[in-house]
């Protein structure tokens, strides 16, 4: 593509090796002048490393970049944002105890006379920001009383103070909510007539098709083509993203429920500080169905899944089993009553990742006379099992076994863990954000597993901040609020909107 | 050049990059100082394997900080910093020291309740600590460097009681002769003995003029077993697990607290059983006044980090750093360095082993010359041809 003034970005045949491994190849981009251009690619395809170079933070081995026309060398941050590029990370960079106006400010304060800070003219240019573009920000605010999507709005604000005309946003519907999400795509759509040119990383098809105007799609550091999204759909971005045809859709049966198998009654639960996060939960899941847990993060899950796994202790109230009440004894003692979990942070709760492979997919069973006699761990038949385990599930790469954990990529760890669990043949099964930072193919992966799992028999609990993956998934759809559940509903007898109102405590049913 | 990668990229490397710094950084201070460094470093390794008198002494003094090497490292390998390996050794002293004045059984009996007693005290010790971390949360650094004070002093306390203090000297009564592990201690100094040692000189080096004792097959018999257990049990397993993530080990149903306890307890036994051995296998086979802290358990700190925390790794490198202890001494001695500059030497090998991504780091950027070079070559070969 020929460079022009039209483009604010052009990355032309930009190629980035980290040692023997070719993260870009040869990748283009170009971004029209105030329009939102999305870059999709699975994990691991490379478009955090390109924004990366963009930003400053990686030099490219090859290739070159122009901004507004112009040829730029980019060399580190600080020279990105005077060209005026902005970078909004996954997860942000805010300090929790300082307010809205010193997070802004921070690194390039106002100052008066003597270098001493003056806050009242900061706060004045941070409210010009917020009111031009419609922020609904509180200026004085501390950071850790307000919620993610307003953080993340504290983000964008943050780069457009330090002058940013070019904005990457970095996952940013990751953590929000159906509504939160609704007014950052508005934000967006501001920003846009204002001026500014958006570039999104994402791997979310439906933003894409609702928020960009072009994408530019990547598959393992190779450049696949720059779509008109107007003139796309779903199911083709997707197939491009992967290089396959995937169903989007979950297929499942109609579920046969049977007992009640996991029962959670007037369950209380403190955090550390002994604040109540699980206020009177109740919940009951039986054999052979999913029920989904919809909610916003921060709303009980995690304690909730503590409180089941035996991780933390309850304040009151019962978890049973089967017959057996399971609260308040140990994680061994729920791992012996057949309750398999998937954690939500795989790194910290689900592997040890020094370990070998073949280490990690017997963690909960090394015990067993499966894998050595008495004091001794066989390691030949943890290799076997494994190698076992590694073809069933296709973890790739194929016989490493006796390879790092660490050294897999974030879905096949993914994958081990969920081996790990459903080899355990349980009968409850927790997941716990199982599809999360995963790309669609190990998606569609984890779901066929769950609802596999489902028709063996196992009861399960599915817990996730990804509201289309509730609906799509469970057979019950459950909505926790505040520590308690406000709302429970089968499957397809409730829409988006409803459940997006009761997720953020809106109206009572 | 292929070799030379392949080597940086094993562990043992960053121990051997860590080894030559030190001589490295000595060399300077030395020449600096006015002495030539290549005669001191001979003098050195002279002063450490030059005879089979010093050989026989170098092992010796390897086998309390190869234990207490095992012993931090076992720690470390489990996720924690023992540094009261010091505190352990010395109970060990203490409590092998009581029970073999205490006790008189013939050999066979006495030398196993002399040395079990000391690896009690020693685990009993670390279990403490343990425990103290597991139940309250307390750091293992904190307790146990108190813990080292309260042993010296402890140790202090039992010489100067009534019970064992041997008068006009500093040092408790020594334990019962029935408790020596020396290598024929009655024979070399029988009529017999001496008759048949002077006809034998390389004997009469090894046994008569030092205490080769049994401790260091013991030390070496412990590195093997605990290589073992980290290595090829399921304790080690679960312990390695807790010190890798404790977060996924107690998710997947481990004793985290219970691990622990447990690790301190093998670590402090095996630091008590040094301190036990000592007393039963060199002279004056008691304890002392002590005025400051003898430094086996710190020495043992920098023999696991030598050995990168390998328990088989440690029998190495105690052994390096008795001859370099040992072979410094010789230097002063002959040349009138002052031994200060081992001990530089020392800090300054242990200061790189800290260091462990040194010896990745060079391997990488040979490949990264190399692979520079190689995407240069086909317009190089293009000319020749």
């Amino acid at each position: 593509m020929e460079v022009s003034s039209e483009y604010a970005v052009q990355m032309h045949g930009i190629a980035k090796r980290f040692g023997a491994f070719t993260a870009l190849d040869c990748v283009d981009l170009d971004v029209r002048k105030q329009s939102v251009h999305a870059i999709l690619g699975e994990n691991g395809a490379g478009k955090t490393t390109l924004m990366n170079i963009l930003y400053g933070l990686y030099q490219s081995d090859e290739g070159e970049i122009y901004l507004n026309g112009q040829k730029a060398s980019i060399t580190s941050p600080t020279e990105a944002i005077r060209h005026g590029i902005g970078m909004v990370h996954q997860h942000f960079m805010l300090i929790e105890n300082f307010t809205v106006t010193e997070n802004i400010i921070l690194g390039d304060e106002v100052c008066g006379a003597a270098g001493i800070l003056d806050m009242n003219r900061a706060r004045q240019k941070v409210m010009e920001l917020v009111e031009r573009y419609g922020f609904d920000v509180d200026p004085d605010a501390k950071i850790e009383d307000i919620s993610v999507g307003m953080q993340q709005r504290v983000e964008i604000l943050k780069a457009l103070f330090r002058g940013a005309e070019i904005l990457i946003l970095d996952e940013p519907t990751a953590v929000l909510t159906p509504q939160e999400i609704d007014k950052l795509l508005e934000i967006m759509q501001d920003l846009i007539a204002g001026g500014k040119t958006i570039i999104i990383i994402t791997h979310k098809l439906k933003e894409i098709m609702r928020s960009a105007d072009e994408c530019s799609i990547i598959r393992r550091g190779k450049y696949m083509g720059t779509v008109n999204v107007a003139e796309s759909s779903e199911g083709d971005l997707a197939a491009r993203m992967v290089g396959r045809n995937v169903n989007l859709k979950v297929d499942k049966t109609p579920a046969h429920p049977g007992d009640v198998v996991l029962s959670v009654k007037n369950l209380t639960v403190a955090d550390e500080r002994g604040i109540e996060q699980v206020r009177g939960l109740n919940l009951d899941v039986r054999s052979g169905e999913i029920v989904g847990i919809a909610g916003i993060d921060g709303n009980g899950q995690q304690e909730l899944v503590d409180a089941i796994t035996n991780l933390v202790r309850t304040k009151s109230g019962k978890i049973r089993v089967g017959s057996q009440e399971v609260q308040n004894t140990s994680p061994r003692n729920v791992l012996d009553h057949a309750v398999a979990t998937i954690p939500s942070d795989r790194h910290r709760w689900g592997l040890v990742l020094p370990m070998m492979v073949a280490e990690n997919t017997v963690l909960e069973r090394h015990n067993e006379d499966l894998f050595g006699k008495g004091i001794m761990l066989d390691y030949d038949k943890l290799h076997s099992y494994t190698s076992e385990l590694i073809k069933r599930y296709d973890i790739r790469p194929a016989g490493c076994e006796q390879e790092r954990m660490s050294g897999l990529s974030g879905g096949n760890q993914q994958k081990a863990i969920i081996a790990r669990e459903v080899s355990y043949v349980p009968d409850v099964l927790i997941a716990f954000q199982p599809t999360r930072g995963l790309d669609v193919g190990a998606i569609e992966f984890v779901h066929k597993t769950l609802i596999a799992e489902r028709d063996r028999g196992a009861a399960i609990l599915l817990v996730s901040y990804e509201l289309d993956e509730v609906m799509d998934v469970s057979d019950t759809i459950a909505v926790i609020y505040h520590g308690q559940i406000v709302g429970t509903f089968a499957q397809g007898t409730v829409d988006e909107e409803q459940l997006g109102l009761l997720m953020a405590g809106g109206g009572s049913q | 050049m292929n070799a030379i990668v392949k080597f940086l990229k094993r562990p043992i490397a960053s121990a051997l990059v860590a080894i030559l710094c030190g001589f490295a950084v000595a060399a300077v201070i030395l020449a600096v100082a006015g002495y030539n460094p290549f005669i001191t470093f001979g003098t050195l390794i002279h002063g450490s394997i030059g005879t089979p008198k010093y050989i026989t002494n170098v092992i010796i003094k390897a086998t309390p900080i190869l234990l207490t090497g095992v012993a931090v490292a076992f720690a470390f390998q489990t996720g924690l910093f023992n540094i009261g390996a010091e505190g352990q050794y010395i109970l060990g002293t203490i409590c092998a020291t009581i029970v073999g004045v205490t006790v008189d059984l013939p050999g066979p009996l006495e030398v196993p309740l002399v040395v079990l007693a000391g690896a009690l005290g020693g685990a009993l010790l670390g279990a403490f600590i343990g425990f103290l971390k597991a139940k309250f949360g307390i750091h293992e650094v904190i307790t146990s460097i108190m813990c080292n004070w309260i042993m010296m002093y402890l140790c202090n306390f039992v010489v100067g009681t009534d019970a064992f203090h041997k008068p006009n000297s500093n040092t408790a009564f020594p334990i019962h002769t029935s408790g020596y592990t020396m290598i024929l201690p009655e024979w070399k100094v029988s009529e017999e003995g001496i008759e048949y040692l002077i006809a034998h000189p390389l004997l009469r080096d090894v046994l008569l003029k030092t205490d080769l004792n049994l401790g260091f097959l013991v030390a070496v018999l412990v590195a093997v077993l605990v290589g073992i257990l980290l290595s090829r049990t399921k304790l080690g397993y679960e312990l390695r697990a807790v010190g890798l993530n404790k977060d996924a080990a107690r998710f997947s149903g481990i004793g985290v607290e219970k691990s622990i306890v447990t690790c301190m307890c093998i670590s402090g036994a095996i630091c008590g059983l040094a301190g036990a051995l000592n007393i039963t296998g060199i002279a004056p086979h008691t304890i002392s006044l002590l005025k400051v802290q003898e430094g086996y358990g710190f020495n043992g700190l920098s023999v696991a980090f030598i050995a990168g925390c390998s328990a088989i790794g440690c029998i190495p490198s105690s052994l390096l750093f008795s001859a370099l202890i040992y072979g410094g001494m010789t230097v002063q001695q002959v040349l009138g360095v002052p031994s200060e500059i081992i001990s530089i030497m020392i800090g300054t090998i242990v200061f790189f082993t800290a260091l462990p991504s040194i010896a990745p780091k060079i391997s990488a950027w040979i490949e990264r010359r190399r692979s520079e070079k190689e995407s240069s070559t086909p317009n190089s070969t293009a000319k020749e041809a």
